[in-house]
Parts: C-alpha cells; structure tokens; sequence
C-alpha cells in the first residue's frame, strides 16, 4: 500500500467515525451491490406478504363460486363481508373474544406484578437463596407444557371453588377460566422474573443505599423507586407478554373442555371441524383472531421488539 | 435530602431507636418473604410439582377417571411398552422433533442474515423489519390456518403452484419425501409431505423472531470492532466470521435455546390442523395419549412425558449454567 492509498484510507475511515460521533450513520452510495440486496429484500417481503394477503382478499369473497372456480388471484365475481359473519356466528367470536379478555387481563397484571416482585427481591437485596430463586423460575419457564397438564388436573381438582364464582357446576378449580389464569401466571413469571431480573440489575445501587438512609421500607423501595424505574421494562413485558397470552392455544384447549369457556384461538380449531372446506370462510376467523394482536404490534413495535430482545440482553 | 430521623435517633433516644430500627427490619425480612414467597409457591406448586408428578405417574398404570388408590407402580413397564411396541409412534414423533431442531436451526441462520442485511444502513430498513417481523405476533395455530386457507390445498393452494408433480392436499398427505431404515429400529423413519409443508409455514414466523434478537445484537457490537477490521483489510466475510459473530455469543446462546426449545416444546400448530398422520411430534403424543381414549394411558402418556422433559432438560440446564455463571460468578 503507498502512502497515499493509506491516506485515503485513514480519511474514509475519518468519516465514518465523524458521522458515529455525530450519532448517524454515513450514506450509502448507491452501487450494484445496493441494488441486488434491494431486489433480494423486496422479493423477500413479497413472498412474506404472500400469505397473509391472500387469505385477507380471499376472505372477502365467495368460496365455491368464486376462488375456487377463478383462482385465488383472478378478480373477484363480488366481494362480502358473509365469510365474516358466518365465522363470527359459528365460532361463537364474542363469547371467546370475552373469555380470552377475562382469561388474559388478569394475567397479565398479575404476572408483571408478581415477577417485578421476585426479581426485585433477588436483584437488589442479597440473601441466600436468591441467585438459586432465579434459576428455578428461568428453568420453569423452559419446561415444555405438555408434561405437566396431567397432574395439574389432579391438582385443579382437589381445589374446591365456589360454583357462584365461575360457570361451571362441579364445585373445583376444574374447567374453569381462573385455572387458566393461574397456569398462566404461575408459568409465565418465570420468563418475565428473568426479564426484569436482568433490567433491575443495571439499575445503579446507590439509589437504594441513597433510599435506604432515608429510611425507605421495603415496600417505598420497591413502589415508589424501582418499580417507576423499571417502567420501559415493564411495558415492554406488557406487550410481549399480551400478544403471547392472547396466542394461548394448549392451555384453553387443555384445561376448558367445556365449548362456551374456550378462548378466541380455539374457536376457530371448532370452525375448522365444521367447515374443513371452506377456505375462506377459515381465512376470514384466522384474520378476525389476528387483529387484535398485529393492531398491539402496529402501534406499539417499539416495545414489543425491546420485550423480545430484553430478554437476550444481560443485565 | 437530610436525614434527621438517624440524627435523632443516635442522640435523643438510643434505646427506642435501636428497638425501632430493629422491628423495621423485621418488617423489611417479612416483606421480602412475601414478595418471594407468594410467586414462588405458585411457580413450584403449577409448575415444578406437576413435572415432578408426570416423572412419578410414568412408572405407574392409572386410569386417570378412578380414584388415586388405584394407582399401581409397575416399573418401567411403560418405558418398556413406549420403546418396543409403541416404537413406530414414539421414534416418529422424535424424528419429526429432530427435523424440526435442524430445519429451524437452518431458520436461525437465515434470520442472522437478514439481519446482518438490514443492519447495512439501507433504505426503508424499518419497513423490512416490521414486514418480515409481523407473523411473530401471530399464533401459531392462527399461522396454521392462514397457510391452511391459502397455500396448502390441492385446488387452490399457492405451494401446489411451486409443486412440481400432480396437486396434492398439504394438510392432508402423508406420504413421505423420504425414508430410511434404522438397523435397530424396526419402523421406517422419513419426512413425510404434510409435515414440510408445516415447516414452511414455520420458517415464516421463526425467521422473523431470530432477525429481531440479531438486529439488536448487532446494534450492540462496537463500531470500532468494525472499524479494526475493515483498517486490518478483512472481507466481509473474514469480519463477520472472526469478528462480528464471536462478539455475538450472548444472542447465539439465547437463540440456541430459543430454537431447540421451540423444535421440542411444538405443538400449536399441529395440534390446530389435527393430522396427526404423519405430523406426530412429541408434543402431540403426550397430548393425545394423557387425553385421549377415555383417559386410560395415563402411565404411557407420562412415560412419553419424561422423554420430552429429559430432552428439554438438557439444554435448559445447559443454558442456566451459562447464563448465571457468566453474570454472578
């Protein structure tokens, strides 16, 4: 290399450094190799559309007069909103839309509350069993549902509930939607424990020592200063951890065997039982079960994407 | 702030104080307690008892409808049963598991780099992101569905467009695309057509997943690692080999896990489409053998239980060791 190509190279390093210091990142310029990676990424999103925007254009006609005589992509006879309806009607949307609302909501406000309460009490005091509370709570999380629904129900059934109190009539725990709502919290803690576990550590502790000689009590320390600090962890958590409960399919399935208690992603398993063939009619429930959540994601990526990665990160 | 209620401690009244300061320390103990106490008897009595259970009830020959007296240990009966006379279930719901682990694995990859692609600066990277990103917000069996109405079946589907010989029903056909034969193991093992067909719609939803945990580790590795390396006169290729992907080791455990656990823990979507032939996974064995007919096989539906927890275990293990050895040692 002479002096000078090495020259040039320190001033185009130059400015890449100037332009981080400055806090963007330098421009691109536009060569072939832009243009095929933007070909490749466009291709790509096409192919990801794919999917989804078939089911949502075919969803607004007719099945067997139309899509399956003309083709998935022809232009529609005419369009109707009677896949909607009928899915509406026989997956019975408003009753499992409220359970999944009565299941979900007090799940989540007691998982994040429950979980910032754990990971406050191993990350900013120190006691003995504290790195061990956390092990167990990441590992449960872990554990692959399936094996532990047997035993549950021997569990939820030896736990007598007052029939006034749910739908059911048998006097337990059993088949009723606050069975869901424990599994759920008990499960999903232990995701959430780790979370903000990871997050409350980077939270400096001279604050808690400043609280401390002020004569903060436990409770004033966890309420007034850690919990407003670990704000964007939580609602981060809240989105995340929403979309994942709303998504629950084993458990409603599993532990509400009774059709008029299911969640909303069950119904449509009761669609499909009924209308196998009509593909549109099960692309219209599949988008009506979708929006909610891709409505969460639309408005709240942010937080949903640093809920994930979060979790990836070490305190 | 000052802090006055030491100062009058320490002078005014040291007795009361000491006797003060104490009785909130006990308070504090009991808070602590309770905020630990509450969640963890939840977690260990719905999550870590349950398991513990399923390990106990898979030595054992239950009716799950009759009353506990009845349960009867037998040993390793079931284990026996599973291994032998049930082989052709419980090996073809391990080989779909496996496939599985490295069919998402290949998936992994392919998210690491379209995240290495999108974290080039390039225009309407946002956009990218949130298009192949979306599907993860998506249920699974929501994801089964959508491919169910639109892709896979033998009139209309879009897979069949791609689909090289005589349309097929994807959700249905269980013919294999291919198969082998284990010297010690008398059924066939092979992939069979229904089940590639899920794996696409799978791939669609875990690539995203593995971009956005990549994408944020990628922002994290410093510029003037990058910066080392392009003055070092690396390619591409050599800086994301020795430089880029060694500073990524904390993501690649994360997504590690998360791959195998997802490959293992699958359930919703084949569970949703209900075609057990040829799509059985271990999580739709243990299903259907603890639920199905009658409740009867409580023992052999634990036995395959224990499979799939000891295969969980391993990695979980693996991954809480290096987890908080690295952050607490």
């Amino acid at each position: 290399m002479t002096a000078t190509a090495r020259h040039e190279r320190r001033a185009d390093v130059d400015d890449v450094l100037e332009a981080a210091r400055q806090g963007r990142q330098p421009k691109p310029p536009l060569r072939p190799a832009r243009i095929v990676l933007h070909v490749f990424l466009v291709t790509m999103a096409l192919a990801w559309l794919l999917p989804i925007g078939t089911a949502v254009y075919n969803s607004f006609r007719f099945y067997e007069s139309d899509t399956q005589v003309n083709g998935p992509f022809s232009l529609p006879d005419s369009l109707t909103l009677e896949n909607y309806r009928d899915a509406w009607r026989v997956g019975e949307m408003s009753k499992t839309f409220f359970n999944t609302a009565f299941i979900v909501l007090p799940s989540l406000f007691f998982i994040l509350l429950l979980s910032s309460m754990v990971a406050f009490a191993c990350t900013r005091y120190s006691w003995r069993f504290n790195i061990t509370m956390l092990v167990l709570f990441t590992a449960g999380n872990l554990m692959p549902q399936q094996v532990l629904f047997q035993p549950l129900f021997q569990i939820f059934k030896r736990v007598p509930w007052p029939d006034i109190l749910s739908d059911t009539n048998t006097g337990n725990l059993l088949g009723t939607k606050i069975a869901v709502i424990l599994i759920h919290i008990a499960f999903q803690v232990g995701f959430c424990t780790f979370v903000l576990a990871n997050y409350m550590k980077t939270i400096p502790t001279e604050i808690s020592e400043a609280a401390a000689v002020d004569g903060a009590s436990v409770p004033v320390q966890f309420f007034r200063i850690i919990l407003p600090l670990t704000k964007p962890a939580l609602a981060a958590l809240a989105t995340l951890e929403f979309t994942w409960l709303y998504n629950d399919f084993f458990w409603g399935a599993v532990l509400l065997n009774q059709g008029d208690q299911r969640p909303i992603t069950s119904s449509i398993a009761v669609l499909n039982g009924q209308y196998a063939s009509d593909f549109n009619l099960i692309a219209a429930a599949s988008i009506m079960i979708a929006l909610p959540t891709l409505i969460v994601y639309l408005l709240l990526q942010k937080q949903f994407i640093s809920g994930l990665t979060l979790g990836a990160s070490k305190g | 702030m000052t802090i006055p209620i030491d100062a009058n401690e320490m002078t005014a009244a040291p007795e009361r104080g000491r006797r003060r300061r104490r009785s909130r320390f006990d308070s504090d103990k009991a808070w602590l307690a309770l905020m630990v106490g509450v969640p963890a008897f939840l977690h260990i009595v719905l999550v870590w008892i349950p398991a513990l259970f399923t390990v106990g009830l898979s030595f054992t020959e239950w009716d799950n409808l009759a009353p506990l007296t009845d349960i009867r240990l037998v040993g390793f009966q079931n284990y026996w049963y599973i291994f032998t006379v049930f082989e052709a279930d419980l090996f073809g719901a391990l080989f779909n598991n496996f496939i599985l682990i490295f069919w998402l694995t290949f998936c992994s990859a392919i998210g690491m780099l379209f995240a290495y692609l999108l974290d080039k600066n390039i225009r309407g990277s946002r956009i990218y992101q949130s298009i192949y990103y979306f599907p993860v917000v998506l249920s699974l069996a929501v994801v089964g569905f959508i491919w169910k109405s639109t892709m896979f079946s033998r009139d209309r589907g879009l897979l069949n467009v791609v689909w090289p010989g005589e349309p097929i029903d994807f959700v249905g056909d269980g013919t294999k695309i291919f198969a082998f034969d284990l010297p010690f193991l008398d059924p066939q093992l092979g992939l069979s057509r229904n089940f590639a067909a899920l794996l696409i719609a799978m791939a669609w939803r875990h690539i995203g997943y593995i971009m956005v945990m990549y994408l944020a580790g990628l922002k994290a590795v410093d510029i003037s690692l990058r910066e080392a390396a392009a003055i070092d006169g690396c390619n591409e290729w050599q800086a994301f080999r020795h430089v880029i992907f060694p500073s990524l080791k904390p993501i690649n455990v994360v997504v590690v896990v998360i791959t195998v656990i997802e490959a293992l823990r699958a359930y919703d979507i084949i569970a949703a489409l209900n075609e057990p032939r040829g799509t059985e996974v271990m999580g739709t064995l243990v299903t259907r053998s603890l639920l199905g007919e009658g409740g009867g096989r409580v023992g052999f539906g634990s036995a395959y239980g224990v499979v799939l927890l000891l295969l969980c275990l391993g990695f979980i293990i693996w991954y809480v060791i290096n987890h908080y050895r690295e952050t607490d040692a």
